[in-house]
């Protein structure tokens, strides 16, 4: 059965969309059959991160109104065979997506995929709450910051209640933490908030951490998600993410200073 | 070296008080889940009656609405001023 994964934070551009785009490649390259659905009507993204804009032609809109069919609408990797993409609708209509609609294309999908990722727009209101309305299983991003953390704290409240699995009181979405933009530099010199802080605050399940990546950039830049680049940390750290979705065992990496810098060592940089 | 001493631990607070201050907003955030839509503008209308008599400030009343197995119970707490 396929397991629907909405990735959601509540505040905007806290990195859902590259943790998208990086999960699903990476869940793909692992021999998922995976496809990630851009759910941000009217600021469609994904295509970008996924270096596929070029080749859109329907998107999820279209396939919703009968205007296209879903195979016409989906959009197959260029690097690997089980990753397809299903782009979001530049409209600015943003009633075009209705929970029917969904449910339908949801179904369908199902019926072909092992895994179906959703990248949520930020807010808390219609768009959010769509995105995640069917998901089995969520993955809140969330940056070492206020905002952030009490956006995705408003975001488990929606989780806990305003999903299928809430209203029919089926076992809950599984909530889980992904810490993205992390800089253990700035946690050391106690002006970041530090990962097991954010973890006790929000009390679920760490499933990774990535570091603040001057990667990220250059992957979204090239249009190649992250996960392709392996000599990168941001790219390692979301290939564990997606080893931890898939039930292996992963020590957390990235989270600690690399090295010594010579302002720590002068200062003689404790470590907490 | 006790200025650099000094400094530093300044610093070490902005993580610290970021902390104490989501488990605080977290905290309240929690406490209202799962309430009905409508709370937020009962406590306001109930606070607006309440000054009607009694002079309290905004956060002197608490209401929270329990559910037990088969009904639900709406408690409102108001902490009113020492008679003067
Ligand atoms: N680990 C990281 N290191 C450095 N930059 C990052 C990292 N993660 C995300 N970013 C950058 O943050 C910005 C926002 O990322 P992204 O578009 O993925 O966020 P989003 O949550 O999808 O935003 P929105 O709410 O607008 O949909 C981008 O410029 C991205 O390159
Ligand atoms: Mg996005």
């Amino acid at each position: 059965m396929a397991r629907i994964i909405v990735v959601t934070s509540g505040k905007g551009g806290v990195g859902k969309t590259t943790s998208a785009a990086a999960i699903a490649t990476g869940l793909a390259l692992r021999g998922n059959k995976t496809v990630v659905i851009d759910f941000d009507v009217g600021l469609r993204n994904l295509d970008l991160i996924m270096g596929c804009e070029r080749r859109v032609v329907y998107d999820l809109v279209n396939v919703i109104q009968g205007e296209a069919g879903l195979n016409q609408a989906l959009i197959r990797d260029k690097r690997s065979d089980h990753l397809y993409i299903l782009p979001a609708s530049q409209t600015r209509d943003k009633d075009a997506l209705t929970l029917e609609g969904v449910e339908q294309v949801l179904e369908k999908l199902a019926e072909d995929f092992d895994y179906i990722v959703c990248d949520s727009p930020a807010g808390i209101e219609r768009g959010a709450q769509l995105a995640m309305y069917f998901a089995d299983e969520a993955i809140v991003v969330t940056n070492p910051e206020v905002s952030s953390v009490r956006d995705s704290d408003r975001i488990l409240g929606l989780l806990a209640s305003k999903t299928r699995r809430a209203e029919q009181a089926q076992d809950p979405v599984v909530e889980r933490l992904l810490i993205t933009r992390y800089d253990p530099n700035r946690v050391d010199s106690g002006d970041m908030l530090n990962l097991e802080d954010i973890q006790e605050i929000l009390a679920i399940k760490l499933i990774g951490l990535i570091p603040e990546s001057e990667a990220v950039l250059r992957a979204s830049n090239s249009g190649v998600p992250v996960t392709h680049d392996q000599d990168s940390d941001a790219g390692q750290a979301y290939s564990d993410t997606v080893a931890r979705l898939l039930g292996d065992e992963k020590p957390l990496r990235f989270h600690q200073l690399q090295k010594k810098s010579f302002l720590s060592r002068i200062f003689g940089g404790g470590r907490r | 070296m006790k200025l650099l001493e000094f400094l530093k631990r300044e610093r070490k607070k902005s993580a610290s008080v970021a902390k104490e201050r989501l488990q605080i907003i977290v905290a309240h955030q929690r406490g209202q889940r799962g309430q009905p839509d409508y709370m937020p503008m009962l406590e306001r209308e109930l606070l607006e009656v309440i000054r009607r008599y009694v002079e309290v400030e905004q956060d002197a009343i608490n209401i929270s609405l329990d559910s037990e197995d088969d009904c639900s119970v709406l408690e409102l707490n108001v902490t009113l001023p020492n008679r003067g």
